[in-house]
Order: C-alpha cells, then structure tokens, then sequence
C-alpha cells in the first residue's frame, strides 16, 4: 500500500462523526405482519462498520438532475390532472436542527384514484393520463423542499384479506452523507387506515407521528390548494468533527 | 436543540416510477479509461430472485478521493460522479460502469482496500440494506483490510469480495439464506 496514504492517517485527516440514531426509530427488518419482508430480511446479525471517508461523504446530486418544474406533479402533461390539489412543503434537517441545503429530493405516488402509473399495479383503478406521479427537487439554502401535486388515494395490496394502504408519497433524500441516505413515506393527517396498516404500524409507536404531515393552512392556498406541511430529519452530525487515528471505531 | 429522526419505510413496488434515472447506473461514461462492469443478482431466502430491488454504489475515484467537500484531502478528479444507481430487472439483475477506487486511509495507520459501499433498498425491506464490493486482484490489500478482518468466518468474508466474470466482476446480494451476504450496520 502506498506510503502517502499511511502518512495521511492520523496526520490531520478530520472525519465529521454521525453518531447513532436512537433505538426505536426505525422498523425491524423483521416484521412478519408485511408478508414480503418474510424471505427479504437478513437473518445473520449485521457486521459493525466503523465510519471513515466513504461513510462520511455521500453523493452531492443538485441542480444538474432536476427541471425547473419538475417539482410540480400537475403541469407535467397537457392537462391537469383529476384530484384534490395540495402542496406539499417541508424542510431537510440533520438531526441537530441544521438545515440540510442543496439535496436531492425523489417523490413518486399513486394518483387521485390510487393507482400507479406502474405494470405492476393491478388495481382496477383508472389511470390519469395527465398524471405521471414522479418529481423532484433540490433542497434551497434552508433546507426547504416544495411539491406540487395531487393527494394519493388509498389502494388495496395483497398482504393480507382487504389490505388497503392509507394514501402516502413516497419520498427520497441523499443528505450530505452515505450514513444519512432515507427511503421513507409520508402519510396524510387523520387517515383511519394507519392502524391496519403493517407497514406504518413496523415503526416503534412512538415515531410513528413523524411520518404523518400535518395540514398548514398558512401553507393552503385560498381558492387553489390545500397545504401540508411535513419535515425530514436525517441521521444528526457531531458538532465536534474527530481526528481519523485517534479513534479505533 | 436535537431532533428525532425520520423513520425508514419501505422503496416498495412501484419506485420505477420515479427513482431509477437513464445515467443511473454509468458511474462513469461509456468509453472511460479502466472502465469496468460490475453487477450481479438480488436474490431472496429462497434463492429467487428479486425484480423490485433498487442497488446504490458510492465509491472513491481511482486516487481514493471521494467527490465531497467533507473530503479533506483534496477534490476527487473533475466530474467524478462516484455514484450509481440501478433497478433489479425481471431475473434480478442489476450492474454498474464504473472504475476500481483506490485505497482509503484507515484509522490507525491500516488502509481500506479498494471497495464500493453498496445500499440495498426493495419491496420487503422496511430500511436499507449496507454492503461493500471489494476486488478479486487485490488479495494483499484485502487481507489488511480492517473491516474484512472483523469478519472472522473466512467463508463469510469472502462473500463480500466479487468473482471474476469474464471481463466484468460479479457481485450477487443474497438478502437471506446459507449464502447471505454479510450486511453492515453504519
């Protein structure tokens, strides 16, 4: 291995800790009440990785990935698309208030009527051909994010006899960091599906609420569109960045 | 002031709505010097495979450099994405194009073989899934390598090193079963 880079550990080089997320956060892998997760999570005990360079840095996808409206669900063809009008807005925070600027947010979701614009989607729910059900956006210097779109209608799945999920959209962040990468969903406020619902049932109870978007009628706009309002916190950095070589991990 | 974190749901079936993207999985562009294939399949405790898994890669570039500020040795080469992203197809598939990264320094003065840190995300799978892609032709680095050497099991570790394949390096994901693929917890 190369002397250069023997010479640079423990010489100056600074990692910026992300210490753990508290228990009971996230859902178990092992959730039998959702049928899929049954053949899909591991069963051997995870291995420790002790956060270095490439835990600490985490693809920077900005501006170049996303259209100017590609934010907004509802101009994406030419017409409107059928449903309930919302905006959805929010802000990226690390898990010390610290707004998460210039990252990428992935959205996708069912239409009005519960259906995907998907092969897979069996529901026999219409399609809206004026719906396409993606967008995307970058994160300003506030960490603030803005859709535009259609509230999702529920849908029936397989999982279990009358499964039907409570609407939710999909969403995806980066961080600034490969530990901070999120898939998660946001819920609509009230919905009397959740608590059939195995897989936002997977999270511990007491984080439940976090995925639930709370309607801001500061955000709704008169005459146009209802408003939610919904934050995401990713996994938190240390203030304190620590020395590589002084820490064994 | 310290927040609660968002919870982790499931990418479920439908992402290809809207997450998989043309370029995703050309880490580097078409002709690159030292370019490379490396794929394989996501297969599940049955041994099927799995057609709704969405595989990340996130990797330095040939000098070891990560295209991040937070790196603090120094810009990675110009326009060095170090990142992909592809969709398992109907037989499980899923590859990258990209170029092997060169090693990293590690704690202690120990250094990190070259490797891909891998996140794994499908229906079935309520939060990520982490691993690492290390290289058959690097059996020196490999074995100074911190993490591989935590793995006791030599027939464990081995899973995370991909097998040459022709020109290309294959790299299968087992989510469960006798060949599980060891998954790390960051």
């Amino acid at each position: 291995m190369s002397e250069t880079l023997k010479g640079q550990a423990g010489s100056g080089l600074v990692v910026p800790p992300y210490p753990p997320e508290a228990p009971g956060t996230h859902p178990p892998l092992d959730y039998p009440d959702y049928r899929s997760t049954r053949l899909r999570f591991p069963r051997r005990p995870l291995v420790a990785l002790p956060q270095r360079l490439g835990e600490v840095t985490g693809p920077l996808l900005g501006e170049g990935r996303v259209g100017q409206r590609d934010h907004d669900l509802t101009v994406q063809h030419p017409g409107e698309p059928l449903g309930e009008r919302i905006v959805v807005e929010g802000r990226v925070l690390d898990g010390a208030g610290r707004p998460v600027g210039g990252t990428l947010v992935e959205v996708w979701q069912a239409n009005a009527g519960g259906r995907y614009r998907h092969d897979g989607d069996q529901h026999p729910a219409p399609l809206d051909p004026n719906f396409s059900g993606a967008g995307r956006c970058v994160t300003d210097a506030e960490g603030r994010f803005r859709f535009v779109t259609v509230k999702p209608g529920a849908y029936p799945w397989g999982n279990h006899h009358n499964a039907w999920r409570p609407a939710h959209i999909h969403f995806s962040v980066f961080g600034r960091a490969f530990v901070q990468r999120l898939i998660t969903q946001m819920y609509f406020p009230g919905d009397p599906l959740f608590t059939f619902d195995p897989i936002l049932s997977s999270v511990p109870q007491a984080a439940r609420e976090r995925l639930v978007s709370r309607l801001d009628m500061g955000l709704t706009t008169p005459e146009w569109a209802l408003g939610y309002r919904w934050d995401i916190v990713l996994r938190g950095r240390d203030a304190t960045p620590l020395e590589d070589g002084e820490d064994d991990g | 002031m310290t927040l609660p974190p968002t919870p982790s749901q499931t990418i479920g079936p439908f992402f290809a709505v809207g997450l998989p993207w043309p370029d995703g999985p050309d880490v580097v562009p078409e002709g690159t010097l030292g370019a490379i294939r490396i794929g394989g399949r996501v297969l599940d405790g049955a041994g099927d495979p799995v057609p709704d898994a969405l595989v990340e890669t996130w990797q330095a570039d040939p000098q070891g450099r990560f295209a991040h500020p937070d790196d603090p040795r120094g810009p990675a080469d110009p326009g060095f994405r170090g990142f992909g992203r592809c969709p398992t197809d109907a037989e499980g598939r899923w590859a990258v194009r990209t170029v092997k990264p060169g090693p990293l320094p590690a704690p202690g003065g120990g250094v990190e073989a070259p490797h891909l840190n891998v996140s794994v995300f499908a229906r079935g799978l309520l939060g990520r899934l982490v691993t690492r892609v290390y290289f058959p032709d690097e059996p020196g680095a490999n074995a100074a390598d911190p993490l591989l050497g935590s793995i006791p099991d030599p027939a464990v570790r081995a899973r995370l090193v991909a097998v040459a394949d022709g020109d290309r390096l294959r790299f299968d994901i087992h989510l469960q079963g006798d060949q599980e693929t060891p998954f790390l917890a960051i």
